[in-house]
């Protein structure tokens, strides 16, 4: 068996980890695993981002493009950089390869949906959308309980809110 | 231009600020990544377009009031000696340090704040303080930040966040990290469990210069690696829980050498200090692992009326770039080995050898930081 990151030499450090529900392995020549840093097996965890990038990523994206190379429209990126840096080519690229990153965000990270800071200016229409939201629910329950009073009141402040939102600047 | 030499403030200087815990905790930094919406990473960009980005950037920063009076500068009227000193002094990263044309920095008068344009990221920028203040760092850098914002259009989506070049730094886009001095923990061979029960946590331990480098001088920093799907302030006070654990476990591995192996700490201190005074060529890894010794000494209190900044001002002066500065620029590693040696013996030469105290006394931790 030959080494997955150089291609050979033979593959004498045999790795697997289980992340998730996924099973992921990995065959490596002694030489790359000194390079990645896996003498101590104790210490090492697959989610070290340096290899998961380098192999997981591009398999996860080439997998999810069923084989056809997929480009980035904006920077003309492919999954072929990708393998080779492990970094993206412009802020584009997210979605472009969107479908193949999904998984390996979730082996890498807390979660998937990003929980702090917001620039002010998406943070106002976040808020208020979350606000719109919360009344609409609101709305729901009150016409299900048929509780016609409340409901009017709750669509008048919907259609206000939404009203101001409109005439307010589009945030970028 | 402004001259790098004269601006940076001199080691003395530095190594006399003072922060909680400084006597373990080294410093204390956070590091924010942003990007702007309508440009390549500058991985990928070409140069004209690096150099584009760079001229938006620059001045942005210049304007912010951190930044008055601030060292502002392209990477390619920088000298490599002149990189390599903002390396040692935590400025910039090693790999910013080989960037040129198309990448620059801008630094506050103080050193506290840093940007970084055009490292891995369009924006890399960092708060740094003496001591155990991760809060005070992270709400300094959110200030810049948000100031920043109202003149930079940040790639930002709501989803993923803050867009990153890596994958691994999407979301907040954050790195709170602290350097700590664990002398105790690697003398008491505790410092391997310690590392793999934070790593556990899912906290990176580093060297020295982070990602990649060795613990030298038993300094080790610890980081946070997950960036998404936790905010910021979650991020810092776990880092803060695990922080204050590591800093118990290190005065507890002190107080224990002390009643339990006192001699073969006074002989590792006394060894050192022998060394370091006496020696007439020394490299800097060797002389980063005994200044480690003497500050665990000075801590220890085996060295009456010598202070830890002394070392820490050491701890600076004799890495390669900040010693070539003080003698002249080109000398060979051979060269710098005698001259880091003459230094050394000179500044000791005021120090006087580590007093052993009989069994059973070992000296107390100073107030501060009894556990």
């Amino acid at each position: 068996m030959l080494c997955s990151i150089c291609k050979e030499k033979a593959a004498t450090v045999h790795l697997t980890q289980i992340v998730g529900d996924k099973m992921q392995k990995m065959d490596l020549c002694e030489d790359c695993a000194k390079a990645k840093g896996i003498n101590d097996p104790t210490s090492f965890g697959l989610a070290d981002l340096d290899l998961v990038l380098g192999l997981g990523a591009s398999q996860q994206i080439e997998q999810a493009a069923g084989g056809v190379e997929v480009k980035c429209p904006r920077c003309g990126f492919t999954q072929a950089d990708f393998k080779k840096s492990g970094r993206l080519g412009c802020p584009e690229c997210y979605q472009t390869f969107a479908e193949g990153l999904g998984g390996l965000l979730k082996t890498m990270h807390k979660g998937t949906r990003h929980a702090g800071k917001a620039p002010e200016a998406l943070r106002q229409s976040r808020d208020l959308s979350d606000r719109l939201k919360t009344l609409q629910n609101k709305l729901a329950k009150a016409i299900k309980d048929e509780n016609f009073e409340q409901a009017a009141a709750l669509r008048d402040e919907i259609k206000a809110m939404s009203d101001s939102a409109a005439t307010a600047k589009p945030a970028k | 231009m402004k001259d790098i030499h004269a601006f940076l403030s001199p080691p003395a200087e530095m190594a006399r600020r003072h922060g909680p815990h400084d006597r373990i905790v080294m410093s204390s930094r956070v590091r924010l990544a942003r990007n702007l919406r309508d440009a390549v990473f500058p991985g990928w960009a070409k140069k004209p377009e690096r150099v584009r980005v760079l001229e938006l950037i620059r001045p942005a920063i210049e304007s912010l009031p951190e930044m008055k009076d601030a060292f502002s500068e392209a990477m390619d009227s920088l000298s490599a000696l002149d990189k390599q000193m903002l390396v040692e002094r935590h400025l910039i990263s090693r790999e910013h340090a080989a960037k040129s044309t198309g990448s620059g920095l801008v630094f506050s008068r103080d050193e506290t704040f840093c940007v970084m344009i055009n490292e891995e990221d369009h924006l890399r920028m960092q708060a740094l303080r003496p001591g155990l203040q991760l809060r005070q760092v992270w709400n300094a850098i959110d200030h810049l930040d948000s100031e920043l914002e109202k003149k930079l259009d940040y790639a930002f989506d709501n989803e993923l966040g803050y867009l990153t070049a890596c994958p691994t730094n999407l979301g907040t886009a954050i790195r709170v990290s602290a350097m700590l001095h664990l002398p105790g923990l690697v003398l008491t061979e505790q410092i391997n469990p310690i590392i793999q029960s934070v790593n556990k946590l899912g906290l990176a331990v580093r060297g020295l210069y982070g990602e990649g480098t060795e613990a030298l001088g038993n300094v080790f920093q610890v980081s946070n690696q997950m960036t998404l799907g936790e905010n910021e302030t979650a991020i810092v006070e776990r880092l803060e829980k695990v922080l204050s654990q590591i800093i118990e476990h290190e005065e507890n591995a002190r107080q224990t050498l002390l009643e339990k192996k006192p001699k073969m700490v006074y002989n590792h201190i006394g060894r050192a200090y022998g060394i370091l005074a006496n020696a007439h060529s020394i490299s800097s890894k060797e002389t980063m692992n005994l200044l480690s010794l003497l500050r665990l000494g000075v801590d220890m209190e085996l060295f009456p009326g010598a202070e830890r900044s002394f070392v820490d001002e050491l701890f600076l002066t004799t890495q390669p770039a900040h010693l070539q500065r003080e003698i002249s620029d080109k000398l060979s590693a051979e060269e710098r080995d005698l001259i880091r040696a003459d230094m050394l013996r000179e500044r000791l030469k005021n120090v006087s050898r580590p007093v052993a105290k009989p069994r059973g006394e070992g000296p107390r931790p100073d107030k501060t930081s009894a556990v």
